[in-house]
């Protein structure tokens, strides 16, 4: 399983534009993907779920992969975090 | 089949033939029952869902091409929904465990998912993304019914579009190609729709009362913008007559067209600026098309209800910029935000108001929320430096507000100077819709570059009628006296002290009043493009000196029916 850290930086939070790419970039892949945040859990493939987070500016938030491409699902959730400005 | 007349008020000239689209919510109500067949309710939902999504992705495409990507992205988030594992699971549980039927069970869960959304109080962004769940809902209810739901971006052939009313996201999703004319419950000249319809050129007939209940979708209609009718079911001798009046109308245009590149003269030689007004850069083709002097109210609000967030300083330097280059010398008047009264933002709480159009609206707002204002007076003074820029406050009321927004605009232009960016000569001016300013124009004339009259509001204000209410929309009076004596006092005031006296509001484009406006002496007419070839035809008609004359008589007049019997008199 892979288990990576961020925090979100964007002065907006994850917002519909960035929780939907995020969310695109999730689906692409087999492996289950979950974002934690302030001790809830959602499916990252779940664009409710995502937003109904409600996650803000300067959190903290855990992402999870775990399945047979968790390496590659991890990697480009962490550049869609990346891109979109989200986080560092 | 006998053809049928629906008279309503002629918003928009032109006269257009084509089916109708009704642009109508149909009725989604639906029964809650228990089901026996799980699977075939399963497999109707996944059907809905399907179809749902293709409209959607239908929808999405259209909009790219007439909204542009950006503004498109929202039905990216629809297809998500639609796609939502989390989401659809929890419906099919319902169905399968519940045995609820597809609809009750959509319904059961998308309302949680909305109420969540709608109570996260210090988020007015999700709060607005509660609406996106109706309107994915909403499609979706529709397919399991087999209803229509219809959207302005699934238009794709020539149309005249039938609605109750049609908001400004409505019309912007419009594709300007097919939409051929417009037909209403409600509204006015100047309600959304009619501003709309004169802005694309076509045709529209509002406030027919019924026109929703009374026509079907792809029947044969004709509007008739010049005369407020609209007829259903035409016979082949009342298609053949208002197609020979439509010619009669292109004849005129025709006739029109030749004045693209004349200036705005009267009969005697007077010169007078004949502008446009615009809401978003789309609109400035047909500023250019119909030979404008100038843009003479250019509406800021695009920029803030097309945006899902305060719009940053370079996208709103970069649409000022665009409009500002492309007109070169000529003026170009920014309005800066005028948000409330009627237009909320998704993202900005506002109180409930009991008089919203008396409340916390545009610059009383801009001096609350600095920031704001001060992020919009950035990005308008770097346009500057591309073109010829003017700027303007509406709902100024009294001194200290106006001299307040200078000193803000002051200060962001000293800043501005002391970064080394390019910033240009800028005219400062405030709009006249409050009676108070009106009064005491010749105070607030000593302090600005110039000042518009913003007639609408003016109007409203002064004569305390709302002019979308039916009871009291007689009280909607542009030529009764009272109202032309405070615009006088206006233009004298500005004349004083060597000041552009404009008017950008619907009064200014009006061949009634255009005559008296001219005898005052006003220097700039803003209007929709379409009347600018118009009133350039009418001010050719017009001797200054006896039109000095009639503005004396219409002001000394008692009502407003002795003004129109005089300019009818003098002039028609």
């Amino acid at each position: 399983m892979e288990k990576r850290n961020f925090r979100i930086t964007a002065e907006t939070g994850i917002h519909a534009r960035p929780a939907t790419l995020l969310v695109q970039a999730a689906s692409k892949y087999n492996a289950d993907i979950t974002l934690e945040y302030d001790g809830k859990s959602v499916n990252l493939k779940s664009i409710m779920g995502v937003m109904s987070l409600g996650v803000g500016q300067n959190t903290d938030i855990t992402i999870s992969a775990d399945g047979d491409d968790e390496k590659e699902a991890m990697a480009e959730v962490a550049k869609t975090m990346k891109d979109e400005g989200l986080s560092e | 089949m006998v053809s049928q007349v629906l008279n309503g008020i002629a918003a928009s000239d032109g006269i257009a033939i084509a089916k109708s689209y009704r642009l109508v919510a149909p009725d989604l109500s639906y029964s809650k029952t228990k089901i026996t067949d799980v699977d075939a309710e399963v497999t109707r939902l996944s059907n809905a869902l399907v179809r749902a999504k293709q409209t959607v992705a239908q929808i999405k495409a259209n909009a790219v091409k007439s909204m542009g990507a950006h503004e498109a992205a929202v039905f990216d988030a629809h297809l998500e929904i639609l796609s939502d594992p989390e989401l659809i699971k929890q419906i099919v549980r319902l169905i399968r465990d519940s045995r609820f039927n597809a609809e009750t069970a959509l319904t059961s869960v998308t309302d949680d998912y909305i109420d969540m959304f709608q109570n996260m109080r210090d988020n007015s962004y999700m709060q607005g993304r509660a609406s996106d769940i109706q309107d994915v809902t909403k499609r979706v209810m529709a397919n399991l019914l087999g209803v229509t739901l219809p959207n302005p971006a699934l238009i794709d052939h020539e149309v005249i579009v039938v609605a109750h009313d049609l908001t400004p996201s409505d019309t912007a999703q419009l594709d300007r190609r097919f939409v051929k004319g417009f037909i209403t419950d409600v509204g006015g000249r100047t309600s959304h729709s009619a501003i709309m319809a004169r802005t694309l050129e076509i045709p529209a007939v509002v406030g027919v009362g019924d026109a929703t209940d009374a026509i079907n979708d792809g029947e044969t209609l004709i509007v008739d913008g010049l005369h407020g009718q609209a007829v259903q079911q035409p016979t082949e001798a009342e298609v053949a007559k208002f197609q020979h009046l439509a010619a009669d109308y292109t004849a005129q245009r025709i006739e029109w067209r030749r004045l693209k590149f004349a200036p705005s003269l009267t009969k005697d030689g007077v010169s007078h600026l004949i502008t446009a007004n615009i809401g978003t850069p789309a609109d400035l083709q047909a500023v250019l098309d119909n030979g404008a002097d100038g843009i003479g109210l250019f509406r800021s609000e695009f920029l803030y209800m097309d945006a899902d967030n305060w719009p940053t300083e370079d996208q709103q330097f970069s649409a000022y910029r665009d409009v500002v280059a492309k007109l070169g010398d000529q003026p170009v008047v920014v309005r800066t935000m005028d948000i409330g009264g009627d237009k909320g933002l998704s993202y900005l709480q506002l109180p409930d108001e009991m008089n919203p159009f008396m409340g916390y609206r545009a610059i009383r707002i801009s001096l609350n929320r600095t920031d704001i204002f001060r992020t919009q007076l950035r990005a308008l003074l770097r346009a500057s430096a591309y073109g010829n820029l003017w700027i303007m406050f509406p709902m100024i009321a009294t001194l200290p507000e106006l001299r307040q927004a200078k000193q803000i605009y002051r200060e962001e232009r000293q800043k501005l100077i002391a970064a080394s960016i390019p910033v240009g000569e800028v005219r400062l001016g405030m709009m006249i819709e409050v009676p108070a300013a009106a009064v005491l124009a010749d105070q607030f004339a000593k302090e600005v570059d110039f000042m518009s009259i913003g007639t609408n509001d003016l109007i409203g204000y002064t004569m305390a009628a709302d002019r979308t209410n039916e009871r009291v929309s007689y009280l909607y009076q542009p030529y009764n006296p009272s109202i032309l004596r405070l615009i006088k006092n206006v233009i004298d005031a500005c004349h004083r002290e060597g000041k552009v006296a404009a008017m950008c509001g619907e009064m200014a484009g009006d061949q009634i009043a255009v005559p008296i406006l001219i005898g005052m002496g006003l220097d700039e007419f803003s209007m929709s493009a379409s009347s600018i070839l118009k009133t350039r035809a009418l001010f050719r008609r017009l001797d200054s000196t006896q039109m000095v004359d009639l503005a004396n008589r219409a002001i000394n007049a008692e009502t407003n029916e002795a003004v129109i019997r005089l300019v009818d008199e003098t002039v028609f």
